[in-house]
């Protein structure tokens, strides 16, 4: 099976998703995710979307659930690079993945998690 | 080469044309009310009648749809295209076409042969109807988009920074709209903040409320911020009035105060910017 490269970057984890999502990759990714941090002991997980053109309420949850895992691990999650109509789509099915943190590019992403850039904003 | 239903009426219409043209140019003239100038008018109504006389004597003369009337279609959308640009009345442009029958019946001698001559016109009229009600249809279509673009600029204020001054009504469509250029506008400048400014939005109801929030937490699922202004007091009496929440979205009175706000919050010292551009 077709598993999901996880990038680690100083004390972050990157995931970008750069393929369509079956659900077993979805499940696969949420177990790898979890030994990933508790291996590496990463204190922040960032989750890049930008070539993510559909989803569906299946997708939506796995981002909340892959937020609320890492969260029990003490690892903050940030979803970025959401295309609009990714965006628009999961507000119309109710899905406001409320605790997520989000920023518009990796880089933005990236400068969130760090010690400095998460009192920024 | 006449054809049977119409006898030698196309003939004798060759032979007065110039007395026919003359007497359904007098009519058109005083509906139209010299809005169009005679000369043009006179060019017009004899190509028109060229093309009606060439199509009538054919074998398929009685069959406004055949392909005989090629040519006179086209010059009858040509010419309600036109009048309904012009922003002539619906009379107006059938008037064009069914005067030629009266035109028709006093300058030449007609017989029974007049009746299937005369349901040709009716067809002719109706088409350039039709004609005229779909070049209105087109011409509001247009306006309605170019309106829709026209009330929705998302102007850049600092780096990161836009803005989206609303004026105008909002409805369902136009508030898709309005979601999806912030949100393109978000992802192509890569701002952090958007201001959405209320000032020229007549009212708040439930409904616009409920616009606003979803493109607002749309906006925070991509990793930017928005910002309410230009409450007005009447709005925010409606909106208490409503029950409505907007929970922890800033809203501010004014642009200035919420651009101030964005500005803090990205960290910009506006004075040392300032002195950097030398102002």
């Amino acid at each position: 099976m077709e598993r999901l490269p996880i990038l680690k970057i100083g004390q972050m984890l990157l995931v970008s998703i750069q393929v369509d999502l079956r659900d077993d990759m979805v499940v696969a990714l949420q177990e790898d995710l979890a030994e990933r941090i508790v291996e590496t002991g990463a204190r922040g997980v960032v989750i890049d979307i930008t070539a993510l053109d559909i989803v569906d309420s299946f997708t939506g949850r796995m981002l909340a659930t892959i937020a609320a895992l890492s969260r029990v691990l003490d690892a903050e999650t940030v979803v970025v690079g959401m295309r609009p109509a990714v965006a628009i789509t999961l507000v119309e099915l109710g899905l406001s993945l409320d605790g997520i943190k989000t920023a518009l590019d990796v880089e933005r992403g990236i400068r969130l998690l760090s010690p400095a850039g998460g009192a920024a904003r | 080469m006449t054809s049977e239903p119409f006898g030698d009426l196309i003939d004798r219409c060759r032979a007065a044309e110039d007395d026919l043209v003359r007497r359904w140019r007098a009519d058109v003239a005083a509906s139209l009310r010299g809005r169009i100038s005679e000369l043009e008018l006179d060019k017009e109504l004899r190509e028109l009648l060229d093309a009606v006389l060439s199509a009538v004597a054919t074998a398929d003369g009685a069959d406004t749809r055949s392909a005989a009337y090629g040519e006179v279609r086209a010059l009858l959308v040509d010419l309600s295209r036109a009048r309904a640009l012009q922003g002539f009345s619906p009379r107006e442009t059938a008037i064009s076409v069914f005067a030629l029958k009266r035109a028709v019946r006093e300058s030449v001698e007609v017989g029974p042969e007049f009746t299937a001559f005369s349901d040709v016109i009716d067809e002719l009229g109706l088409f350039t109807f039709e004609s005229y009600a779909k070049t209105r249809e087109e011409v509001i279509a247009n306006q309605a988009e170019q309106l829709l673009e026209l009330a929705t600029p998302v102007v850049k204020l600092w780096h990161g920074v836009v803005a989206l001054p609303l004026v105008g009504t909002l409805d369902s469509a136009r508030a898709q709209v309005v979601m999806e250029k912030l949100l393109q506008t978000l992802v192509d400048t890569g701002s952090e903040y958007a201001i959405i400014d209320i000032t020229g939005v007549p009212a708040v109801d439930t409904q616009v409320a409920q616009h606003l929030l979803k493109t607002i937490v749309a906006a925070r699922l991509m990793g930017a911020e928005c910002i309410i202004s230009g409450i007005r007091p009447q709005i925010a009496q409606t909106i208490v009035a409503l029950g409505i929440e907007f929970g922890d979205i800033a809203t501010k009175a004014t642009l200035a105060d919420a651009l101030l706000l964005a500005l803090g919050r990205i960290g910009v010292d506006v004075t040392a910017e300032m002195s950097k551009r030398g102002l």
